[in-house]
């Protein structure tokens, strides 16, 4: 095996391992709930990133074949991680948040948890 | 006749992809399975998208994909840096308000998808008709230029892919 790839998938494998500690560590330090929502956010992107970036190469330089499975777990993350955090965020709004905390909407209606909605669609 | 078994060219094609992608082997028996779902499932689920979003320019996509790529770096490290060096009591959260321009839903998801995917900054609520974005920054002292950056960096370019 190639001392340079090697090098490299350490490189990736150790700065995804600082970023996920940094997140993790977010979670003790950070004070609010919705402070604390932000770290996990990141452990996601740049520390699994990091993690998959490293298994790509293993797989390519290493093995010699190509994997498509890292590519997938990246879309998926994508596509899961902010809807996630978009339920958490609401569920503690909803419990927590009273409407004179938050900024006004610079529009006709409030935010969605205290107004209802308008009858007709808004995109139709 | 194309446009029967082609409903939605794009989701055959993410479907044919995706499945090629799960079963991590190029066979011609794996691309003609890949097909048949990428044939069968559009088909099938033609009556949850009757009014689908046209995607007008490709290749601003791929801008856009790699812009958001670029911000999440960058807004890691950012974020990595208070979290290891602010005292708590620097850290100055706040809510704020983004009016939007967007009317599609889809195009709205991508944008509270991409606000909470660039760390600093989660989307949290949409107003009760869907015209403004409700978003926690983790630390800013200047709430209108996040607003002002959201809008000029992610949602104009949004709004020359969906409209």
């Amino acid at each position: 095996m190639d001392i340079l790839a090697e090098l490299v998938i350490a490189l990736f494998l150790v700065v995804s391992g600082i970023f996920g500690l940094v997140g993790s560590f977010g979670m003790i330090k950070l004070r609010e709930t919705m402070q604390r929502l932000h770290a996990p956010t990141k452990a996601t992107t740049l520390g699994v990133g990091g993690v998959l970036i490293a298994s790509m190469l293993y797989f390519v330089v290493v093995k010699g074949s190509f994997s498509f499975h890292e590519l997938l777990i990246t879309l998926f993350l994508f596509l899961t991680a902010p809807i996630t955090a978009n339920f958490i965020a609401k569920t503690f709004l909803q419990a927590h948040a009273r409407e004179s905390d938050l900024p006004s909407t610079e529009r006709s209606h409030g935010w969605a948890l205290f107004d209802d909605a308008p009858s007709e669609k808004p995109d139709a | 006749m194309l446009g029967r078994i082609f409903p939605h060219p794009l989701l055959s094609l993410t479907l044919t992809l995706v499945w090629l992608g799960l079963v991590n082997k190029l066979t011609p028996g794996n691309l003609v399975l890949g097909l048949v779902m990428g044939i069968v499932v559009p088909v099938m689920t033609a009556p949850y998208w009757p009014n689908r979003p046209r995607i007008r320019r490709p290749l601003r996509v791929v801008e856009y994909m790699l812009v958001v790529v670029w911000d999440i770096l960058v807004a890691n490290v950012q974020v990595a840096m208070i979290i290891l060096f602010k005292r708590n009591e620097n850290i100055h959260s706040k809510w704020i308000s983004v009016p939007l321009d967007l009317t599609s839903a889809e195009a709205i998801t991508v944008l509270a998808g991409t606000i909470t995917m660039t760390p600093g900054t989660v989307s949290s609520m949409l107003s009760a008709d869907g015209g403004s974005i409700l978003v926690h920054a983790l630390h800013t002292d200047d709430p209108d230029g996040v607003r002002d950056q959201i809008k000029a960096r992610y949602e104009r370019r949004l709004k020359e892919i969906f409209q």
